[in-house]
């Protein structure tokens, strides 16, 4: 049996706006144990919304209601904010999508990283420059030396993206969420930080979320897919069986990609339901 | 006869030691009615082509014909009416306190039309986007609909050869199935010649009949979609792209 590392249970996330409230995530309820869970959905969808949500990262006026959100038996949503910042980075990382926009441009990367390791450590400048360049190493990056003192702009996307999934993980967080981590790259590119991922996850046993909006490669690369529409869960199913999807909006998104193999003059295009936003949110807990 | 042909096109960027060349020796001919793909990695050099046919990368070398013409490095006015571009991103190639009205007005403004209400309603209709939209402004659309509009300030001097960089990237698969519907049916109605830039093959599979690949500002080889889809590519560049690419 799977031990069970987050437990989310009916998730709300509420923009108050003056046409009234709009609620982004609707009553979603998730377990996670040490896993790939990959979230699939539409922009829009809430599947963003849900990831930060759980490291209570939505500012106000948002609002963020929950049954539960547990981490290891502690209720994240009961934290005061101080307990909550030794949670972020610590237990549960983030990794953003566009790396030019998550690494401080005036810093040098090694500088980031270091800094980032000895929030959250006692580790004495040496030891953190010394973790920070293995960590480098494994993410795949060759001469760590030189990105240590290069700064983000020197960097290519893929580049940029290992470097902060290396400062995800020096903490060895128990969760890591990924938030459309290989949307900004290169097919070539993507395939290396996703096993970079991958490998890092079967070796230190972590729990991880990936968050994409790209059904192929979360059929590839997970083990359970939520999908997600209009802020609720609409079906889930194990990534191997995705293909075999039953809900009609998982299907709409499966046929409206063009295929290689399968040339068609036109593509499906989806056909929305009123009925699937307000029909009641699938439970994935376990 | 070819609507577009391209030979030994070199783009470069900076000068001296900083001179970067994005596009080396590219040579290619685009049929009348075809729609050609060039694809690649990010930096591969496949968009600056584009932006040195229209004129927006302003250093390049070798020989741009359309329709048998030569292209200088001044385009005349007949050129913009003939060739016109859509571009990646719908959120930043619009203005933002612009309304459609507004931004396919002065398009056709510019162009010298005359029964300008009467075209914008046309070209509305013909994105599949209605009157309702007409004088709405950009942060009122959602990405599909701001790259209807993108499109439909393209065609607005009917051209007939349409340059579209990565028009569906920035959109989700399901609004991605209704523009390359959109363009499929342009292109059959108004008998359109499209260069079609992605990063995407099943994109390009999609709506090409020929493609070239691109790596490092090379044309590395240029081959047609039915040799694409029996994965048929020689160089080992494509091979590794396509296997990429089917996972």
């Amino acid at each position: 049996m799977m031990s069970t590392l987050l437990d989310v249970e009916n998730l709300w996330v509420r923009f108050p706006s003056r046409n009234g409230v709009f609620d982004a995530v609707r009553g979603v309820s998730f377990t996670l144990g040490r896993e790939r869970l990959g979230i699939v959905g539409e922009s829009g969808s809430g599947k963003s919304m849900t990831g930060r949500a759980i490291l209570r990262l939505i500012r106000s006026p948002g609002i963020v209601e929950a049954d539960q959100i547990s981490l290891d038996g502690t209720d994240l949503m009961k934290l005061s904010e101080k307990d909550m910042r030794a949670v972020r980075g610590q237990r549960i990382s983030m990794v953003m999508q566009d790396p030019k926009f998550s690494l401080n441009p005036v810093m040098t990367i090694g500088d980031q990283i270091i800094e980032a390791y000895r929030l959250h450590s006692a580790a004495s400048k040496a030891q953190a420059y010394a973790k920070s360049v293995e960590m480098l190493e494994a993410v795949s990056i060759r001469n760590p030396e030189r990105v240590m003192r290069a700064y983000p702009h020197e960097m290519s996307g893929g580049m940029g993206q290992r470097i902060m999934i290396a400062m995800m993980l020096i903490p060895n967080p128990e969760i890591l969420i990924a938030d459309e981590p290989t949307s900004a790259l290169d097919v070539s590119v993507q395939r290396q930080v996703l096993s970079i991922m991958d490998k890092l996850v079967k070796d230190r046993g972590m729990g991880l979320i990936f968050i994409s909006h790209d059904l192929n490669l979360v059929a590839d690369f997970c083990d359970r897919v939520l999908i997600m529409y209009a802020g609720r869960i609409v079906e889930v199913c194990d990534a191997d069986k995705l293909h075999d999807a039953k809900h009609p909006y998982t299907r709409g998104l499966l046929n409206s990609l063009p295929r290689l193999d399968v040339p068609r003059d036109r593509l499906d295009v989806l056909e929305r339901d009123p009925e699937w936003s307000v029909a009641l949110s699938v439970s994935a807990r376990v | 006869m070819n609507k577009l042909s391209v030979n030994g096109l070199n783009v470069w960027f900076g000068k001296q030691r900083d001179r970067v060349n994005a596009v080396k020796g590219a040579t290619f001919d685009v049929a009348q009615g075809e729609s050609f793909g060039l694809v690649g990695e990010s930096g591969s050099g496949k968009s600056t082509i584009l932006r040195a046919i229209t004129g927006l990368a302003p250093n390049w070398s070798g020989k741009v014909e359309l329709d048998g013409r030569a292209i200088g490095k001044v385009r005349p006015k007949s050129f913009f009416k003939t060739v016109q571009m859509v571009f990646q991103d719908p959120y930043a190639s619009l203005h933002p306190r612009h309304s459609v009205d507004q931004v396919l007005g002065e398009t056709l403004h510019l162009h010298g039309f005359r029964d300008i209400d009467a075209r914008v309603v046309k070209l509305l209709d013909d994105v599949g986007l209605g009157q309702k939209f007409r004088f709405r402004y950009p942060h009122q659309l959602s990405g599909g609909q701001r790259q209807r509009v993108a499109i439909a300030r393209a065609l607005a001097p009917e051209p007939e050869l349409l340059l579209l960089d990565e028009p569906t990237s920035a959109l989700d698969v399901s609004v991605q199935a209704e523009i390359l519907n959109l363009l499929a049916d342009l292109r059959r109605d108004r008998d359109l010649t499209y260069v079609m830039v992605s990063h995407d093959l099943s994109v390009v599979g999609h709506m090409c009949d020929r493609l070239a690949v691109m790596k490092d500002g090379h044309i590395v080889e240029i081959l047609d979609v039915d040799a694409l889809r029996s994965m048929k590519a020689s160089h080992p560049y494509s091979k590794q792209l396509l296997e990429a690419s089917l996972g």
